[in-house]
Parts: structure tokens; sequence; C-alpha cells
């Protein structure tokens, strides 16, 4: 028999609502817009990675047919730097114009912007441009940076170094060394990443002289963002003025969070040629452009007790950070990363030293996960170390040390207070559904016929639903980090909900009108969900650090309540009952006990506009705002496996399975955050196997494209056995974690740790850098047996 | 100096003035204003532009617009038929086969081609038919998923 409980929408597989235009080819992207009148813009960039820049010689690319306007960095009067977004104390923060005047610093910093009729006479005259270039040494190696004779890239920044940042009881650690029974080191390269989401940056500008209002549609995570900053800080216009739209954006991973310089020059230049102008990267152009990710070299070390406690971390980073501070590099090393370094263990201690270094590199910034991947990373990565040194089981030496289950705060060693976890239920769970004594068994038989079979592990913590803006006040952010969501009722009933989240692949368009039906009751088809407009929405944070449904769903959630209590007293006047005695159920207004005395949601929803017989002093209308600023971070976690086999004489790993569970908290759709599980463990796997982006020392961007930058494709990757527990969080109403970048931040050290595990009978216990391709694993093979 | 070139997009006949090097994806986004299919990358990696040239799926940015003058195309906006969708189109959706969906398109048509070849392919054909296609969003599980859907409704409709 059907309950009430049947007709709730949360934690269903509800089909997506916005797939119909993806699957008919009407989603509206940056790039297919088209404006009357509309100019296109092509960048002159460094092909240098550092050098001094001369004269500019624009008279080719002047007379070139259909050139409408060129600008260089000296044009751009009363244009000020591109400004970072979380401000460490002592930080070196350089000066990043958008268009490089006197030094280009990365292959690729853009010199100058061509703006022509068409895209073809851009792409033409900008090769016309001719620059002086006086080349000046380049330094890449993120462990060079800051050594004595590397070339100095900033002036404000001596010896490369931006910042020093550590976190942790020193001597604490020193004590705990000091009394190991073991300790172990590894030297772990994170390596730079690309995130390469499908649609490259885009942007068009369009200035209407008549009103001076300028509309900028750009590939953003995060409008109101983008227009904050280039308003406040870059151009210095009113943001009154200016409304910025992200359309249906393909895919951010990070790399569209931040102000770049493009959509800034474009901005600009619209209001000096008055027409509207479009920019859409090259592949080649995002490669070289877009905030790349990760990029840590590490010292690492562990020390255990003769029974494998964890009694002390000890980590010493060096972070590259590129050529200039992208919007919130600083914070991605250091709050993102040290914090995290605990993990789901109880540890005795834990000390993180960090070095954020400038190079003649592409800005580092955020990439999915963003910090607590290198830190997942470094820690699942030594606990296996450890493992081998203290000749325990790795599921044992991780069983051994996970936090116990709590409901209400764990205070780690690094400055966080966990919400909620319940770590080895999930890793319970993991080598239940991986048949774990029987994979040792198959592994053991396998080796005695000489096949290299392993079988890895991680777990992960994570801190995200971004974030409580007093603390990341204090912490150098120079953003609150709430989210607000309104909820329009219309006279008929029909609800339109404005988020300050936006979507971007995440389905918030199903997601939250999920959430409001299931709350109001009425159908899903009566709930319009509207993101990604400064025009139409009050203010919002956007989506990064998998914060949209837990911080954006809960300002809707607040919004909703509001909603019912004002309900309640036009439904209370309408039945002459008093406020206080009116609940919600089922769609609507009741005595509480009594639904034959009930106002029905879509007739209060009209008395409100229609306030002819109305409470006295009561506001007309239907309609709430709310800004929902989270009073903790929320923390995921899980467990994933991975079973590997590695070909003895190529060094190419075969995955055989990938096993993992996730706990997010409540889920509002399974189907959608079992997706995003998936994408990020593809991410996560191509880390760990294929990725990664490789400079030449002359700072030549050598996995430049998609045929030199292996990006993960179908056939080499498995079906992913995907399970959950859920451990609500306390931190929001709503008990949802945030699913967005888990697999990321798991899947790169279980696949590592499997390959290792693969490796173990030839005497192998790490492998320093990252990724495991077939030239990497041979030569470790063949390194191994030499060795023996 | 521009070229004459006209084909047929959709069941609609196209004709166009184009110069020599203007790619067909560029030709059908910005001459003909289809904007489903689109572009990813500039190497003929990401499969993004996929379209079906005379019944076979072809990387739309690896064609001159004017190597298609007397073809017959088909773009993802031409897929439904009369408001229908395509059984690979509604296998994507039933089985959650996109999230950014901007590879979809190309993912849709490669699918195509790749079913008409194999009705009833394995996973392990679908993954290595799909070699020519990237998605950053899914990890491919649900794409896979999807195709298998779209393979078995398609069986059953013949």
């Amino acid at each position: 028999m059907a309950t009430a409980t049947d007709t709730r929408l949360l934690g269903k597989s509800i089909k997506r609502r916005e797939d119909p235009r993806f699957i008919t080819g009407r989603g509206s992207y940056t790039d297919d817009l088209k404006l009357p009148g509309m100019t296109y813009a092509a960048f002159v960039r460094s092909p240098h990675a550092h050098a001094k820049i001369g004269k500019i010689d624009l008279t080719q690319a002047k007379a070139h047919p259909g050139v409408v306007a060129i600008f260089t960095g000296k044009d751009l009067t009363g244009v000020n730097s591109l400004p970072c977004g979380w401000l460490l104390p002592e930080l070196k923060v350089p000066p990043h114009p958008p268009l490089a005047v006197d030094t280009a610093r990365y292959v690729g910093d853009p010199v100058a912007v061509v703006i022509a009729e068409t895209q073809d006479a851009a792409l033409d005259a900008a090769e016309k441009v001719k620059v002086d270039w006086n080349v000046r040494p380049a330094v890449t190696a993120t462990a060079k940076a800051a050594e004595k004779g590397a070339s100095q890239i900033h002036e404000v920044a001596p010896a490369n170094v931006a910042f020093k940042w550590q976190i942790g009881d020193a001597a604490a650690v020193d004590a705990a060394f000091k009394t190991a029974a073991v300790t172990v080191k590894k030297h772990i390269v994170n390596q730079r990443l690309v995130a390469n989401a499908m649609e490259p940056r885009a942007c068009v500008a369009r200035f209407d002289a008549a009103t001076g209002d300028l509309t900028l549609w750009v590939t953003s995570q995060n409008p109101h963002v983008h227009r904050l900053l280039m308003t406040a800080f870059v151009l210095g216009i009113p943001e009154h003025k200016v409304r910025v739209i992200a359309p249906d954006v393909g895919g951010g991973f990070g790399s569209k969070i931040f102000l770049y310089n493009e959509e800034t020059v474009c901005s600009w230049a619209t209001r000096q040629i008055k027409r509207p102008i479009r920019w859409t990267s090259t592949r080649r152009e995002a490669f070289q452009t877009d905030a790349h990710g990760r990029d840590h070299v590490t010292d690492a070390e562990l020390a255990l007790s003769r029974d494998g406690k964890i009694l002390g971390l000890r980590v010493k980073t060096i972070a590259n950070l590129g050529a200039y501070l992208s919007t919130f590099a600083p914070a991605v090393p250091t709050y993102l990363y040290g914090t995290l370094l605990n993990g789901v263990y109880e540890m005795g201690a834990i000390h993180c030293d960090v070095t954020g270094v400038f190079t003649n590199t592409t800005p580092v910034d955020a990439y999915r996960g963003a910090g607590r991947p290198e830190a997942a990373y470094l820690v699942e990565r030594m606990i296996e170390v450890a493992a081998v040194a203290l000749k325990m089981d790795v599921a044992e030496i991780r069983k051994k040390n996970f936090i116990p289950k709590f409901e209400h705060g764990y205070q780690t060693k690094v400055a966080l207070t966990y919400d909620s976890g319940n770590y080895a239920a999930a890793f319970d769970k993991l080598l239940g559904m991986l048949d774990y004594r029987k994979i040792r068994e198959e592994q053991a038989a396998a080796r005695k016929q000489g096949k290299l079979i392993g079988v890895g592990f991680s777990t992960y913590i994570e801190a995200c639903s971004i974030a409580p803006s007093k603390v990341v006040g204090s912490l150098g952010a120079q953003a609150g980090l709430y989210e607000s969501g309104i909820v329009r009722v219309h006279p008929t009933g029909k609800i339109t909900v404005f988020t300050g989240s936006h979507s971007h692949g995440q389905g918030h368009e199903t997601t939250f009108s999920q959430l409001v039906a299931d709350e109001l009751g009425v159908p899903m088809e009566d709930v319009e969900i509207v993101h990604g407009d400064t025009g139409a929405i009050a203010f919002g944070m956007g989506t990064y650090g998998s914060r949209s449904a837990s911080v954006g769903g809960t300002a809707i959630h607040m919004s909703i309540h509001k909603i019912k209590e004002k309900g309640k007293k036009i439904a209370a006047h309408l039945l002459e009952a008093s406020p206080g005695d009116m609940e919600y159920v089922n769609g609507q207004f009741q005595v509480k006990g009594f639904p034959g005395k009930a106002v029905p949601f879509g007739q209060v929803a009209l008395t409100a506009y229609v306030p002819h017989n109305y409470p006295e002093g009561l506001e007309p209308g239907l309609e709430e705002t709310s800004f929902y600023d989270p009073s903790n971070f929320c923390f995921p976690f899980g467990a994933h496996a991975c079973v590997v086999e590695v070909d003895r004489d190529t060094g190419h790993v075969k995955l055989l399975r990938y096993v993992a569970v996730d706990d997010v908290g409540n889920v509002i759709n399974p189907m959608i955050v079992d997706g995003m599980v998936h994408g990020g463990i593809a991410q996560g796997v191509g880390q760990a196997l294929w990725e990664g982006a490789v400079y030449e020392d002359d700072g030549q961007l050598v996995t430049g494209t998609m045929m030199d930058y292996a990006l993960p494709k179908a056939d080499m990757l498995p079906m992913y056995e995907t399970e959950r527990t859920v451990t609500p969080t306390p931190v929001n109403p709503l008990g949802i974690k945030g699913a967005g970048e888990t697999g990321t931040i798991a899947a790169t050290p279980a696949v590592v740790n499997a390959v290792v595990d693969a490796l173990r009978p030839l005497g192998v216990d790490h492998i320093e850098t990252m990724p495991l391709t077939p030239e990497r694993v041979w030569k470790t093979i063949k390194a191994a047996k030499a060795g023996r | 100096m521009k070229h004459s070139v006209k084909m047929t997009i959709n069941g609609q006949t196209q004709s166009h003035e184009v110069e020599p090097r203007l790619l067909l994806v560029h030709y059908i986004r910005e001459t003909v204003g289809l904007t489903g299919t689109h572009v990813g990358c500039d190497t003929s990696q990401c499969g993004a532009c996929t379209i079906l040239i005379n019944g076979q799926a072809v990387k739309s940015c690896t064609v001159f617009a004017v190597q298609a003058d007397g073809a017959k195309i088909t773009t993802i906006e031409g897929l439904a038929k009369n408001g229908d969708l395509h059984p690979i189109q509604q296998g994507f959706w039933e089985k959650h086969g996109l999230q950014c969906g901007f590879c979809t398109p190309g993912m849709i048509l490669a699918a195509y081609q790749m079913l008409e070849r194999y009705p009833k392919p394995s996973e392990e054909q679908i993954r290595h038919q799909l070699d020519g296609n990237l998605c950053r969003c899914t990890g491919y599980h649900n794409i896979v998923k999807a195709i298998q859907w779209a393979s078995e409704h398609m069986a059953g409709a013949k």
C-alpha cells in the first residue's frame, strides 16, 4: 500500500530535466551565442616562458582586412591587476595585468588582443603582430624554483617564494619521531594536471552605449564572483551596470572558477569599440592558460609504534603556483591541503610546512579536489609504505588507526573539526564488496604463475560544503562563502527558484526542483530553477568545493521554511484559526491533525497576491530570500579499492576492478551522485596512470594538446562498483555533505597503491612520480630487477 | 576565392559561398547556425564535433566544408523524428549518460554508427568504438549503459 513517505522525492533517482535540451543539440553554451554586430577576438600570446616585451609592431596587423581594433597592455589604461582572492600572511602578490606590459612570464601569457569582423580575420591578423622578445632564462621545475641562481620572475618575490606556511605542532612531531619504533620517509611528487573541461573557456562581452550596461556571457562556475572581481577590482566600472551570465557551461572542475585575462580584456574592449566581442579558447590555448592543478613536490615522514599506530606525520611540500597568483591559488596548497593531513586516522602529531613558489608556467589553482587529493594521496601512500615496513596487512593498519565512529565533532591535529564520521563502517563495506580475503588468495595464486596482480586501497576525508565565512575570512579569504536561495511563489502556485549555485553538469535543475517539490509537496513540473545570471539572482558564490546541495540547497530550504511560515499565517486567517495551530502537510496548510480543515498551497499563493481577505499587517506576496552561511565545513569520507594487473614486459597497467564506498551524507538524487562519483574516479585514475603536464626546461608546455596529454578514454576504464554508507552531517538541516569531488580524491592513491602492490614481489614499495605510464612502470620493474 | 557548396543537413538543403579553408564544423555552427555540434579541441581527439556524413560518423573538424559538397548530413538536431527521441538519445537520458552535455551530441552520433555496425555490441566493443570521443564528466560508465540500453530498445523496435 502506498504511504505518504512513498511520495517523497528526496532520495529518488529521477531522470534529469536538463537532458532533453542536451541530447537534442539545444543546449546553449557561450560559444553558441551570436549577436548583431558581433566582432571576434584573438589573443597574441607569448611563445616564450620568460621574456621582456620590446617593441610591438602592429602595422601589418592593423592593415589586415576586417580588423576592428588591436590593443596591447599599454592601451589598457585604468585597468588594474587581476586580483588574488585569498591572502595568506606575508603573501607576495605580484602585479597580474590582463595583458602583459613589460614582461611575459609563461608560454601563453597574453600581450595583445586583435578584434576583427570575423574569427579568421582576427586569427590571421594576430599572426601579423610582431613583438620584439628579449628572452630571459626560465624556471619551471617546482623543486628548482627557489634554488640559488634560478631566474627571478617577480620583483616582489625574492627567490620566487610567494609564501611560507605551516600548520601543526613541530615539537610534538619531533618528539613522536624520537619515540617511534618505526619511521618511514618518502619523496612524493603530485604532478601537474590540466582540467580539460570539454567545453573550452569562452566569453561574449556586449556594451550598450545607450544605457551604459555591460553584459558578459562567460563560461563561469560563479558569475557573481566574476562580476564582483571584475567591477570592484579590475575595471572600476559600477557593479550594477554589469550583468554576468553563465549559460550552459560544459564542465568546469575548478578551471572555470577564476577571473581570467580574456573575459576581462573583452569586457574592457567592448566599451572601447562599442560592439559585442566573442572570444573562444582553442584547446591549445586552454592547455596554456586554463589554471592548472596540483604540482606538489613533497618529502613525507611517518612515525609509528611497533603495532602500527600512527604517532607522527611530518610533511614538507613545495607547491608550484605558476607565473602569477590565480584567483584562489594560495588557499589550495595550504588550507585545503595541510588541514586535511589528518585523514580518517587518529594521529599523534602532525606538522606540515609548505613553500609556494612562482615559476614560468601556467598559473596553478583549484582543480577538482583542490588540495584534498594531494593530502589524501600523501596519507594513503605513506600508510601503505608503513604497512610494508611493519609487515602488516594494508587493511589491518588502516583499521588499527581509524578515528572511531562519532556524531558530533572530532578535533583533528590540523585545525579542523570533522562533523560526523563512521570510517570503519565504510571500509568494512568496501572489504565485503571486494571479498578481500578471496582476492588476496587469488593474488597469491596469480603471483605463483608469475602474474603481477595488485590490490590498492584508499580512504579519504574531504572538507567541502565550502564554507563558513568567518572561518575562511580569518584564514585569508577575501570573500564570504555563503549561498543565496530565493523562492518565488507565483500567484498560480507555480514556483521559480533563484540559486547562487551554478550547474555545469551537476544537474541542479533536477536536484533543486526535487528538493523544493519534496518539501512543498507540489509536482516537480511546477518548479523552475534559475541559475547563472547576476541579472536574475540576488547574489551567489557559485559552485566549487562540493557546496551546491549542502550550502545552496540549504539556502533554498531556508526560504521554503519562510514560505511555509508566511503561508501558515495566510491560511490561518482564511480558516479563522491561530497560525500556531497550523501545519503544512501534503501540499496544504491545515489545522494540526485536521486534514479536512485546510487550505491548499495554490490558494494561499493566490491569496498572497490578491490580498482581499488577508491578515492585518502582513505584506502581500509570497517570495522569500535566504542566505545560508554554514557553521562548519562538511566532511564526506569513504574507502576505495582498485585491483590491477601489471604487464611485466611492457609495464602496462590494466584495471581489473574499481570498487568505491562513499559517504556523502544524505543524498537527493542517487543517480546524479553516482554519476559524479564515476566521473571523479575517472579523473583520479587519469592522474594515477596517464595525465600529467610536462614542461621543457625552457618553459615550453610539451603536453599542449589532447594528442600529447593523455585523457582517460572509454576503453581505458572499467565499470565502477559503487555503494554508499549514509552518515548525515549535523552541520546543515538537510544532512547533506557533498559529493562532487570524492572520486577524484580517492581514486589516485587507490590505483597507485594497487600498482605498487602488484610490483611488491619485485621489492618495490614506492614510485615517486605519477602518472604510472607503461614507460615509468617498466623502468621501475627494470630498476627493481637490477637492484636485486 | 570563395566556393559554392550545397548539401543537405537534416533534410534541408543548404547552399552558401564559403572560403576553401572553412572547416565543416564551423560551417555548420556559424554559417548554418546549428550549434548542437561542438568544438572541444583543435586536433581531432575529442569527437564533440561528430556528425553523420552520408551515414558515416565523421569528426566535422577534420573535413572542409567544400569537401562536403553534395553530402547528406545529419547533426544532433536532426536525430529525433517528429519530436520522438531516437533510442540512443533516450538511452542517454534514461541511463544518465551525460552531465555537462558538451560531448553528448558527438557521443550520440558516434554511438549511432556503432550500433549500425554492431547492433548488439559487447561492453568491450562499445568502449573500443568510443575511442574517438572524450568525456570528462561521466567516467564513461553511464555512457556504456546508455548505449547498451539503446541497443536493447533498437533491437526490440525492429
